[in-house]
């Protein structure tokens, strides 16, 4: 029986290389980032932006949205040994540095409690907080925000 | 020694003697060549150690410090402006470089006795060995720094207006220097606790 077994398999193994790949090795990407490129096709890569670096506060989609950083932090430190952007954003710092102090969650630990400095789960700021570059977007985005909404359904309904 | 006390006396002798053979010009002109042979030599020494090729022959300088600053502004950057390790860890002046070179004594002691010849020792005396470069840039108001970059012109209006803001608040009135702002701005910091500012 053992002797037998690579037979199957070379059989198998025989009509998957005989038969076409039913679609083409080399097909384009599909998700349209790439436009042109296929798989195996090597690009030169675009050009690396600067961060944006205006210092001027973006607004937010929502309230609850993490604000994006609107100034650079190339090679800003942030690890067990210390963390640059709470030199600038923490309670203590915000006076001398006018950096907006981080908000009362970020004292918030899991349990809901409030700690007396940044809690563990919000020290790597750059989870949830990053910086912008001047691109254009590789993908479009109609989302509206509350406003826009409440206005059109105010307005719809005055139209009836 | 007692063989050698005569011999030396004699040579003492010939030393003190006035020259018979060779003219005092001569004589003069002999001791500033070779004065300027030692000199130059000297100050070929001082050069050569003077290079980052020479700081990173060391692998405690290599394997730690080198590898880090690649990543930054100061090795590579849209002008091709580089600063060594020299540039900001050995004076320009002299008799700074000077004295900074018998400090460096420290080193090689180090080097010898493997003070920091592996990565954990390194990092257990990271933060000693940054806070003397701490002192030394803040006793000398960030001299490395400014010599390259002179507050003087520094063009705010170019400058981003968060770095603008802090530098002008600072720097004008000499209420603080670079350092006191700008800690690692080519290495990665050791545990920070403690350091004013962070
Ligand atoms: C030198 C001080 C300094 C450091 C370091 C710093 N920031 Fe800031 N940050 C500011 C200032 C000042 C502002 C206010 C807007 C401005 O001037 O850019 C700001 C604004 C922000 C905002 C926007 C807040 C809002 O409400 O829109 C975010 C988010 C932010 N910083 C995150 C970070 C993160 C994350 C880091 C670390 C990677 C960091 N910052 C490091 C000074 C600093
Ligand atoms: C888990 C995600 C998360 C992490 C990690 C995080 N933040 Fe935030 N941050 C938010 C969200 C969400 C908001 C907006 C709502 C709020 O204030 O809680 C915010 C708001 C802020 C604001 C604006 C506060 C205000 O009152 O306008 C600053 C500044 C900020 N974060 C800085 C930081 C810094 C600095 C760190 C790192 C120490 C950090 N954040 C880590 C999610 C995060
Ligand atoms: C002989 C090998 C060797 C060479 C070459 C060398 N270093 Fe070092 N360096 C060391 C060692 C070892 C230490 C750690 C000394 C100690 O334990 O205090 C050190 C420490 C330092 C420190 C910390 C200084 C302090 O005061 O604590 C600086 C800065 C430094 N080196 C820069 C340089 C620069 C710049 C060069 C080139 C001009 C250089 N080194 C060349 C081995 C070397
Ligand atoms: C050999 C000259 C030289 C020396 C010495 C030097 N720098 Fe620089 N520095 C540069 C150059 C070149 C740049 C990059 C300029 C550019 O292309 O934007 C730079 C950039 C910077 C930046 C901007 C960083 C960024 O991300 O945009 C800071 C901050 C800085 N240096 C601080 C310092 C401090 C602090 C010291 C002293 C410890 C120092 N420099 C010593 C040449 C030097
Ligand atoms: C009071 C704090 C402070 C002092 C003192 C200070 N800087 Fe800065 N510097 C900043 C901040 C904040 C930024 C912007 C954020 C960043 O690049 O980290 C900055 C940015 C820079 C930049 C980049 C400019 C840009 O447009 O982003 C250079 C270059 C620089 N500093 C050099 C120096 C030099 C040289 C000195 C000493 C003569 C010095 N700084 C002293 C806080 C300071
Ligand atoms: C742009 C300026 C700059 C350049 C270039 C530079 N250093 Fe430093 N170095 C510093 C500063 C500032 C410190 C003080 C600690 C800190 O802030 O990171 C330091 C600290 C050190 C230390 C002490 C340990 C530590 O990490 O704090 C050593 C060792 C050292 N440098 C070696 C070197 C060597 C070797 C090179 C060349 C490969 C070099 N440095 C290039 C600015 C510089």
């Amino acid at each position: 029986m053992k002797r037998l077994l690579p037979l199957p398999l070379l059989l198998v193994l025989g009509f998957a290389i005989a038969a076409d790949a039913p679609y083409p090795l080399d097909a384009p990407a599909p998700d349209g980032r790439r436009p042109g490129g296929t798989l195996t096709e090597e690009f030169t890569p675009p050009p690396l932006r600067d961060e944006e670096n205006k210092d001027l506060r973006r607004e937010r989609n929502y309230p609850e949205q993490p604000p994006t950083i609107p100034h650079a932090v190339r090679n800003y430190q942030i690890d067990i040994n210390g963390n640059r952007c709470l030199a600038c954003h923490s309670r203590e710092a915000s006076a001398r540095t006018q950096a907006p102090m981080i908000s009362i969650t970020h004292f918030n630990d899991r349990d809901g409690q409030t700690l007396g400095t940044v809690s563990p789960r919000r020290y790597f700021c750059m989870q949830c907080h990053v910086p912008q570059h001047d691109v254009e977007p590789l993908v479009g985005n109609d989302f509206k925000d509350i406003d826009t909404l409440l206005y059109h359904e105010s307005t719809s309904e005055e139209d009836e | 020694m007692k063989r050698i006390l005569p011999f030396l006396k004699r040579y003492w002798g010939v030393l003190r003697r006035p020259s018979v053979h060779y003219s005092l010009g001569a004589l003069t002109l002999g001791g500033f060549i070779a004065g300027i042979i030692f000199w130059g030599g000297f100050n070929t020494a001082l050069e050569a150690t003077n290079t980052e090729a020479f700081c990173i022959s060391c692998h405690e300088m290599e394997n730690n410090v080198y590898m880090e600053i690649k990543e930054t502004i100061h090795y590579s950057n849209r002008s091709g402006v580089r600063a060594t390790c020299p540039d900001c860890h050995v004076p320009h002046e002299w008799t700074d470089k000077i004295a900074r070179k018998m400090q460096a004594s420290k080193e090689v002691w180090g080097k010898i006795f493997g003070t920091i010849n592996t990565r954990e020792k390194f990092l257990e005396k990271r933060r000693e060995l940054a806070e003397h470069e701490w002192a030394r840039l803040k006793a000398n108001d960030s001299l490395e720094c400014r010599n390259c970059h002179d507050y003087e012109y520094m063009d705010f209006t170019r400058q981003s207006p968060r770095a603008a803001k802090f530098h002008s608040r600072s720097l004008g009135t000499g209420e603080a220097t670079c350092i006191d702002c700008h800690k690692g701005i080519a290495h990665r910091l050791p545990d920070m606790r403690g350091v004013p500012g962070w």
